[in-house]
């Protein structure tokens, strides 16, 4: 009994480690956006859902899928899907991300979607955030967000012209079908998110 | 014909030369770079020149090959096209003798479980490995002072 005990409370810390999987109810966050304004799920009742991506002003990756990010937003926005990017770089550990440098990125590149700093990093570990950029989609059901995938913007990194499969797109598409995306989950390289040091 | 021979050496040397440079190589050489079986403990790490925290922990890497009885190797996620780049950064700091290769495979999701399913794709990421035993070990991020040593240890026993 003692040793099931025990094994319930690993099983437990690591599932909180490893923060949401596929499925999982979505805790409510709030965060200050490169507008001033503070943004939480709530502003998001009317929606769909949201493409939220774990991103920053700094990794080449993220600098690579910039215009993909902003794409995603355009062509999912109206039809219930906007994008939210969240930053949850430590300024101290990459001072390219503070919240004036993401003011000025995102001012710089025109962003429409909304940009956010996750500055206790809080968000970044109950998602289970690695890298950027790491996407997660959520879809609303009831009053609730859930995780309907995890995982890359598509295939090809370096090229967007030879993407051969555009997952966050096609799992976005699943949802507007009501379908259930497929992957639910994939990999990619890119940076680790800079952690406070401990 | 000796002669010759040495004449096209002579010609050619810069061509050998540069045939000793990171090779790009697809995921059956790094399969097989962690497959293989060997004596001595296998240090594998996951880096790239644009990578900060994965340059700043290299230096451990060398120390660690200088110091012999362990197998280095640097596998590079730099794209291919930056392989110029990455020669340059392989010489003006010295890797050349720590195995690095350019692992040349945009399909990431394809790869990254078959290195290790507990990987997320974050890197720096080092796949410790002993192919006596087969105990291995797998770390995400960034490794600590001292952590290297620890982990080596704790794959050889």
């Amino acid at each position: 009994m003692l040793l099931l005990c025990f094994l319930t409370l690993f099983a437990g810390k690591s599932i909180e480690e490893k923060g949401y999987t596929v499925g999982d109810i979505v805790d409510n966050f709030e965060l200050k956006s490169v507008s001033g304004e503070m943004i939480s799920l709530d502003d998001y009742k009317n929606e769909k859902g949201i493409i939220l991506v774990f991103d920053c002003n700094t990794c080449p990756v993220s600098k690579a899928y910039k215009e993909r990010i902003k794409e995603l937003h355009d062509k999912f926005a109206d039809k219930g899907f906007p994008v939210l990017a969240v930053n949850s770089n430590d300024p101290g550990r990459q001072p390219g991300d503070s919240f004036d440098e993401m003011v000025k990125y995102a001012e710089k590149n025109k962003y429409q979607h909304t940009y956010v700093q996750d500055l206790q990093q809080e968000v970044a570990r109950s998602f289970g955030a690695t890298n950027t950029p790491h996407v997660f989609v959520l879809k609303k059901s009831g009053a609730d967000f859930k995780v309907a995938y995890i995982g890359a913007i598509d295939n090809n990194s370096r090229d967007a012209s030879a993407v051969t499969k555009t997952y966050v797109e096609d799992a976005v598409n699943a949802l507007l079908k009501g379908n259930n995306p497929t992957p639910d989950k994939t990999k990619a390289i890119g940076c680790t998110i800079k952690w406070k040091e401990a | 014909m000796k002669k010759l021979g040495i004449l096209l050496t002579f010609l050619l040397g810069p061509v050998y030369l540069k045939a000793q440079d990171v090779p790009l190589v697809k995921y059956d050489r790094l399969g097989s770079i962690i497959g293989q079986p060997g004596d001595e403990v296998r240090v594998i790490n996951f880096w790239a020149t644009w990578c900060k925290p994965c340059v700043k922990e290299l230096p451990l890497f060398k120390n660690l090959a200088e110091g012999g009885h362990i197998e280095v190797h640097l596998v590079s996620l730099d794209y291919a096209d930056n392989l110029d780049k990455v020669n340059q950064f392989v010489s003006t700091n010295n890797y050349k003798d720590l195995n690095v290769i350019l692992l040349d495979e945009i399909d990431y999701n394809s790869w990254i479980d078959k290195v290790d399913s507990s990987w997320s794709g974050a890197i720096p990421a080092t796949l410790i490995i002993h192919p006596k035993t087969g105990k291995r070990l797998f770390v995400e991020g960034e490794i600590k002072d001292g952590a290297l040593e620890r982990y080596i240890d704790q794959v050889s026993n």
